[in-house]
């Protein structure tokens, strides 16, 4: 098994007479991986298509080192995967139907038995877990969703949309359950959300998705270590040519601008150059910084951005780039 | 990991063989089929006509009994083919309310709970999966049919003697072939329809209906029309055919056994291939 753990080469897939996935090209190691897209953008497709529930129109899809095509029993081995939508065996009670989850992934049916009780006391089901599924709440159901998906121990957990219709204390609770099985360091985690806060305070690499195609990767986790400052500031006092100069002046020590609004500059300042320089800069201009706020460039601004993006034609992802906007005005 | 330690850990032990994991399916539903006391009652009553059947024959071979009570039964009580077509209508009537009963059940629920991408998500095909709800339908119809059917072929072999099991032995094998074809029938049926409309009621309605309408159509075809090809439609028809040339009985139906046997196959491959349709982890909306 290789340290890759989701690898596309050119993956297109076609339903009927529609092409839901074009040409997507990506080679992702994270521990936690995190497909991001509005609603329709094929992330619940790439997932599908990686399990091998859809047929893959051309390109190739490996996991693990694993071709989609030739060694799906391989693969699915060593997944788990938890549904976007309600999905169980409603009759039976939560213990039996992790039981069998857990034989059909290939466990003797003692070991099933014994980890079907451990997943759903992991979950927090543990006093709930010889009711029938289908009298459980939605939550319930999401946790015993979340159960069934580890109950085998997979190496990848595949997570559609896991904090869907639940409660905030119930959110809370499958994002901490979700860190957790993180910080086991035993298996690699895809999440799937369209909700990007989930996906920022889970995952180390994310990929964004718009119609199908791939607008815009980010490891997550090298923009953490990347010790990097993010200013916005508000000037006020000027004209937009001097605003201009003034970001073009900013730009020459080192920084990196962009223009978020009329009169907002953000500014990505390496370590090494001072915070006095903006406001000489400033003064230098005749101009106010009315507000100056330290921040990072959230997972909001990346998304935000790779919407407006055209998609990424090229064959290969782009190194993470913490502010992918060239200097000056968009 | 112990309940009590609440954390997660991953799985290295041994896995089981990959070939017996329809089994698994058969072991759920077979468990969830047994738990409605219908079912064992039901199948104690099915036992009835066999027992008496068995009593039959030990009075067919035992004539000199009668003969004390001044009866001469040498005539009626001849054990053949047509002794076993008659066991084999009964019991597989039975069989029939049983397919129509348990059938639905087996894979509506998981249609209409959506349970299917959590059986594809491992290592389990489709064909693993129809093969697995297949089997339990078998067992338990086999239960009625050719099981019984083959007791009591070899009830009559013991007591009838070499002779009669030299002249008579093709009778085991039309029993088993008969029996193997209509309960592959009704189970491809009773899954394709459950699968089709993937709600319980509705698909038992279907069942009963795929036989009862079948029936009716094919004989309001053939009396408009004057023609016999609307008995290609009536299942039941269909399988009395082919059974009546299984255990050498003549019968006038209008249509050759050849034309009977292309019929059920292609009630097979209807079936197939709506079960290859729907039996999916996902329905594409095209």
């Amino acid at each position: 098994m290789t340290d890759v753990v989701i690898e596309l080469q050119n993956l297109s897939v076609r339903l009927g007479e529609r092409n839901i996935l074009q040409q997507l090209t990506a080679t992702l190691r994270g521990r936690t991986i995190g497909l991001l897209g509005p609603n329709g953008a094929g992330k619940s497709t790439l997932i599908n298509s990686l399990l091998g529930f859809f047929p893959i129109t051309s390109g190739s899809a490996r996991v693990f080192g694993y071709d989609t095509r030739r060694d799906a029993n391989e693969i699915k081995r060593l997944i788990g995967y938890m549904p976007e939508n309600d999905s169980f065996i409603g009759q039976m009670s939560a213990v039996a139907f992790l039981q069998m989850m857990a034989e059909l992934s290939g466990l003797p049916a003692e070991t099933a038995l014994e980890r079907a009780h451990e997943a759903l006391f992991y979950v927090g089901l543990g006093e709930a877990r010889y009711r029938p599924i289908g009298s459980y709440s939605l939550g319930m159901k999401q946790m015993a969703k979340l159960a069934q998906a580890i109950v085998h121990g997979p190496k990848l957990v595949i997570l559609d949309e896991p904090t869907n219709g639940l409660d905030p204390a119930a959110r809370t609770r499958m994002i901490r359950l979700i860190k957790e099985m993180r910080a086991t360091n035993q298996m690699h985690i895809v999440l799937c959300s369209h909700l990007l806060r989930d996906v920022e305070e889970v995952c180390e690499e994310v990929l964004i998705l718009k119609q199908g195609r791939i607008v815009h990767y980010s490891n997550l986790e090298e923009e953490r270590k990347a010790n990097k400052r993010f200013v916005e500031v508000e000037l006020a006092g000027s004209t937009p040519q001097g605003e201009y100069e003034f970001a073009e002046a900013v730009a020459g020590l080192g920084c990196e601008t962009v223009f978020a609004g009329p009169s907002r500059l953000k500014i990505v300042m390496p370590i090494d150059v001072d915070m006095k320089n903006l406001y000489v800069l400033a003064a230098a201009r005749d101009l106010q910084l009315r507000r100056l706020n330290y921040r990072r460039d959230t997972l909001e601004d990346i998304f935000l951005k790779a919407m407006d993006h055209r998609p990424i034609e090229t064959a290969a992802v782009p190194p993470p780039v913490p502010m992918e906007v060239p200097n000056g005005r968009l | 990991m112990a309940v009590y330690k609440r954390t997660y850990r991953g799985y290295e032990g041994v896995l089981t063989s990959a070939w017996s994991r329809f089994l698994i399916i058969t072991k759920y539903a077979w468990r969830g089929v047994f738990g409605a006391r219908f079912l064992t009652s039901f199948l104690v009553a099915c036992c009835f006509f066999p027992l008496g059947c068995a009593g039959f024959i030990y009075l067919a071979n035992n004539l000199s009994f009668l003969s004390r009570f001044n009866v001469d039964a040498s005539k009626w009580v001849e054990i053949n083919g047509r002794f076993f077509l008659t066991f084999l209508t009964v019991q597989s009537s039975f069989a029939y309310i049983l397919t129509a009963w348990i059938g639905p059940g087996l894979v509506a629920p998981d249609l209409s709970n959506n349970g299917l991408p959590l059986y594809f998500c491992r290592p389990l095909s489709r064909t693993e999966y129809v093969l697995g709800k297949f089997s339990v339908l078998f067992l338990l119809l086999s239960a009625l049919t050719w099981i019984p059917g083959l007791l009591l072929f070899g009830i009559q072999a013991s007591l009838a003697g070499w002779e009669w099991l030299s002249k008579n032995w093709w009778i085991a094998s039309s029993i088993f072939l008969g029996s193997v074809l209509w309960v592959s029938i009704l189970s491809l049926i009773a899954l394709a329809m459950s699968a089709w409309v993937k709600w319980r009621i509705a698909a038992s309605a279907l069942i009963l209906g795929v036989f009862w309408l079948g029936a009716g159509l094919g004989a309001a075809v053939n009396s408009v029309l004057h023609i016999h090809a609307g008995t290609l439609i009536d299942a039941a028809s269909l399988i009395g055919i082919v059974w009546s040339d299984l255990f050498g009985v003549t019968r006038s139906s209008g249509i050759s056994i050849e034309e009977a046997w292309f019929a059920l196959l292609g009630f097979c491959v209807i079936c197939v291939t709506l079960l290859n349709r729907k039996i999916r982890a996902f329905e594409v909306i095209r």
